[in-house]
């Protein structure tokens, strides 16, 4: 049995009477695309912040790469290797696509207290940041200034600055909300691929790119996990289809 | 060239130029106003760097300006009374040396800025705003009741600081000290602006979520970018007691710190030169607007106001567009 | 050290806490409900106060005075409201700062202009001037003592109206979740105006009754505002229970600090230096204890949101 990449166990967290979050665990193995569905008021952005940082869970812990990071800040977790991107695009709106990339690699190569250099002509973080965005597809956009960009390619930008971190998971929340059918294609394409790099929890609506991406899913309905298995297994229970998928039926 | 720069070069010029022609016609009285705005700029650039790069409304700041004039102040204080500040357990003179002098303000407005920065970024919005503010209404208090230093009267000081080899008397010579330093200070401060350091405090006012996921912590960097902030204030509030020779404690007031922060608004929030702009306007229309009315702060009220609800980026927002991405 | 004398300044301390409270209370529910950081609240204090002398000087009334003092601030609150203040709800805090800073030099220099810069006589009327005696036989002035009712009767009558009137459910809806209540039908603009309006009756209403002890000019409403600010912060944003408990402390800590430092540090320093030294102390004693609170709790002692 491989050791998991990243580990939740137990995870608790009640806001007065409301529990968002009860007794959820999961696992990330290495290589593997694990999906999180479940519908809306879930309670999958209380369960991120548990993960990622930022919310004290109630009870339960978080192991990442074998280390237990429950005390741990959001920024030190991010420097172990958790690349993280947000539902809601969280990028330097004022910043060009290639100022967003670099500050990534410069967040992940350190040393961030110098105030005489010129960042945007050092070349190890530009070579990272173009890197990145090559991959994404950005390379084009590198001087626009971000709030110019469409909303799906922010989310591009998105992947692209977590690529930088050279993370050991990715967390990735909703990375296909807002994408028309090609960037969807294209983005499931690109998942595809990046599982070998880093293993990732990708937390989705999208039915078609987490039929086609994962090898695993786990269902969370009102903060608890109500199945979780391989994509047929998934398909063919009978509580998350009622619970979730409703009368559609999904081939 | 950028619309930008070209403005930096030509308010720099015409800072420089008018002393130089005042001093061709014999009007020291103009070359005085200009070193009045070059002082207030590096208050300004202080602020701005602070504020404009890394969000930090800092609603306190004259404290680091009264702190800068009164640790000039009360140096050349005991200098010219021949005393000396402290004879136990070593022997502190006072000094009127310049090249003593900056020094010293810029390490204790530096401390002091650690100081209230470590306890006021703990807290956030509106609570920042309001401990700055009050920080400095305690620095302010105390200096009226410290009367071994002239308290509510302030302390007169003689003679000008001196600096090797110049005539600091000389309003020109004293103007060329102040705009070097100016110079100096918008150099390191663009500099920074376009560092490691830079890059990441500007986004952190962007966004704290993104430094965070990038693995940075947004405290650590507005801690120092706060320490440099009152640190440049400092330093011009040394300069400012020195052109003046009289330091109050009227330079801690709240009033002081919104008139530092009209300046960098008025030029443009967050743009390097802004600052200069901004105190070269505000002398202008006190200037001006003095010469019409006692009462010449109703419209520099009006002015702000304008300048807040419809021309928000200032005048570098006005000539020189929207801010492009620097590199 | 008198027992007396530590009971008068007590009483002190609480008259100068109700009235920092009038102050306090239009802010924080400003700050609560609109989340907007207003510094005009000091020159709406100063309006109330001229008012109530100009209207006082002419007609004899103080009770007409105190009437002008709250129709004045309310009137000028309502037409800062609608010209200025309303532009700046979706603004970020530094142009609030701005903005509201501008109306002070506006308001500031323009009273300064067509009232000059001595001060205006406000006098308390005969029936509430002299002294009053309470046990202990402490003499202790009577409109002093009326300010701690009338303050105090101002504190009951908001908590009634916040718990119990339809105004104030939306007061505390608004407090909670601004968009919501817009979607709930409610007219916000109108809402914005009222609390903005109250709160500037209020500030005037505190203006005048401390005019008549204090001096009415120019400038006056500034300290007592950054003291009001002091308050919300120590007692949290959006609450009145914390503007009040808040403001009792400043109060108490500010009057009793500037009685009892200098005595304390005469124990152990010279007269001169602990006068001096204990003045200066007395002084800063608010901020620090802000500091402090905040310290402990970054949100105020009632600040939740």
């Amino acid at each position: 049995m491989i050791d998991p990449i990243l580990d939740v166990r137990g995870l608790t967290k009640s806001f007065g009477g409301l529990v968002a979050s009860k007794n959820i665990s999961l696992d990330l193995r290495p290589g593997e695309i694990h999906a999180l569905i479940g519908p809306n008021g879930a309670g999958k952005s209380t369960l991120i912040k548990q993960i990622a940082g930022g919310l004290r869970p109630d009870e339960g812990s978080v192991f990442f790469d074998g280390q237990d990071v429950s005390p741990l800040s959001t920024a030190s977790r991010a420097r172990l290797g958790m690349g993280r991107t947000f539902q809601i695009s969280s990028v330097a709106m004022e910043y060009t696509v290639l100022q967003n990339t670099v500050l990534g690699a410069l967040g992940h190569r350190g040393n961030t207290f110098r105030f005489f250099n010129r960042v945007m002509k050092d070349t190890e973080l530009l070579a990272t940041a173009e890197n990145a965005l090559e991959q994404v597809g950005l390379q084009e956009f590198r001087t626009f200034r971000t709030s110019d960009l469409s909303h799906g390619q922010r989310r591009q930008l998105e992947v692209a600055v977590a690529l930088t971190l050279e993370p050991k998971a990715f967390l990735m929340d909703e990375p296909m909300a807002g994408l028309g059918a090609e960037g969807s294609h294209r983005l499931i394409g690109f998942l595809d691929a990046l599982r070998q790099k880093a293993p990732i929890l990708l937390i989705e609506h999208d039915m078609d790119a987490v039929f086609t991406l994962a090898d695993r899913i786990s269902v969370l309905v009102y903060g608890e996990i109500i199945a979780s298995g391989s994509v047929d297994e998934i398909r063919a229970n009978p509580d998350v289809r009622s619970a979730y998928l409703g009368e559609e039926s999904v081939e | 060239m950028k619309k930008e720069t070209t403005l930096n070069a030509g308010l720099m010029l015409l800072l420089l130029a008018i002393p130089v022609a005042a001093w061709f016609m014999d009007e020291p009285f103009l070359v005085t106003l200009t070193t009045r705005a070059v002082v207030f700029a590096i208050a300004g650039v202080g602020l701005n760097f602070a504020l404009g790069f890394g969000g930090l409304v800092s609603f306190g700041h004259a404290v680091f300006f009264g702190l800068g004039g009164y640790a000039m102040g009360i140096l050349a204080h005991h200098a010219q009374t021949y005393t000396p500040l402290m004879e136990w357990p070593f022997v502190i003179d006072g000094s009127n040396s310049m090249l003593v002098i900056w020094p010293v303000a810029i390490v204790i407005s530096a401390l002091a800025a650690l100081a209230i920065g470590a306890l006021s970024l703990r807290t956030t919005g509106v609570y920042f705003i309001m401990i700055t503010l009050a920080f400095g209404q305690m620095f302010f208090y105390f200096m009226i009741s410290w009367s071994a230093y002239g308290g509510e009267d302030g302390l007169s000081i003689y003679v000008r600081n001196g600096f090797p080899g110049l005539n600091t008397m000389d309003p020109f010579q004293f103007f060329v000290i102040c705009y070097v330093l100016l110079a100096l200070v918008l150099f390191a401060v663009h500099r920074a602006a376009h560092s490691s350091f830079g890059l990441m405090l500007r986004a952190a006012r962007q966004n704290e979520d993104r430094v965070q996921a990038v693995g940075q912590i947004p405290y650590r960097l507005y801690l120092i970018a706060f320490m440099v902030s009152g640190a440049i204030t400092g330093l011009a509030g040394a300069l400012f007691a020195d052109l003046n020779r009289f330091v109050s404690p009227t330079m801690l007031s709240w009033h002081t710190s919104g008139e530092i922060m009209i300046f960098v608004i008025l030029g443009g929030v967050g743009r390097v030169f802004g600052p200069v702009a901004g105190a070269a306007l505000f002398i202008l229309l006190e200037h001006s607007l003095g010469g019409l009315s006692e009462y010449w702060h109703v419209y520099l009220g009006a002015i702000l106001l304008g300048v807040v609800l419809f021309a928000r980026g200032g005048l570098f927002g006005l000539l020189a567009g929207l801010e492009v991405a620097h590199d | 050290m008198s027992w007396v004398l530590l009971i008068e300044q007590t009483l002190n301390g609480l008259q100068f806490g109700v009235m920092l409270f009038l102050m306090a209370a239009g802010l924080t529910l400003i700050f609560g409900v609109m989340g907007l950081i207003n510094l005009v609240h000091g020159s709406l204090y100063m309006i109330g106060a001229f008012a109530a002398a100009v209207v006082a000087a002419a007609s004899g009334s103080f009770l007409l005075a105190l009437a002008a003092s709250l129709a004045a601030a309310a009137v000028a609150g309502i037409l800062v409201e609608v010209t200025v203040i309303r532009k700046l709800y979706d603004r970020d805090h530094l142009d609030q700062v701005l903005a509201t800073f501008a109306l002070i030099l506006i308001f500031s220099e323009g009273t300064r202009w067509v009232f000059g810069s001595f001060p205006l006589f406000l006098d308390p009327p005969d029936y509430l001037s002299g002294t009053v005696f309470l046990p202990f036989g402490i003499e202790y002035s009577r409109y002093r003592l009326s300010l701690i009712v009338i303050g105090l009767a101002v504190a009951a009558g908001l908590f009634w109206m916040i718990a119990k009137t339809r105004i104030g459910i939306r007061i505390r809806a608004g407090e909670n979740d601004r968009e919501m209540i817009g979607a709930l039908g409610v007219d916000i603009t109108l809402l914005y105006t009222l609390v903005f309006a109250l709160g500037a009756a209020l500030a005037g209403f505190a203006g005048a009754l401390i005019g008549a002890i204090q001096s009415v000019q120019v400038g006056m409403g500034e300290p007592v505002l950054i003291l009001a600010f002091v308050v919300v912060v120590i007692g949290g944003i959006g609450s009145i229970k914390g503007a009040l408990i808040g403001a009792i402390l400043v109060g108490l800590t500010d009057t009793l600090g500037s009685f009892l430092l200098p005595k304390l540090f005469s124990l152990i320093l010279a007269p001169s230096a602990a006068t001096s030294v204990g003045s200066s102390l007395a002084s800063m004693s608010i901020y620090v204890l802000m500091a402090g609170v905040l310290l402990v709790r970054p949100k105020g002692l009632f600040g939740g949101a």
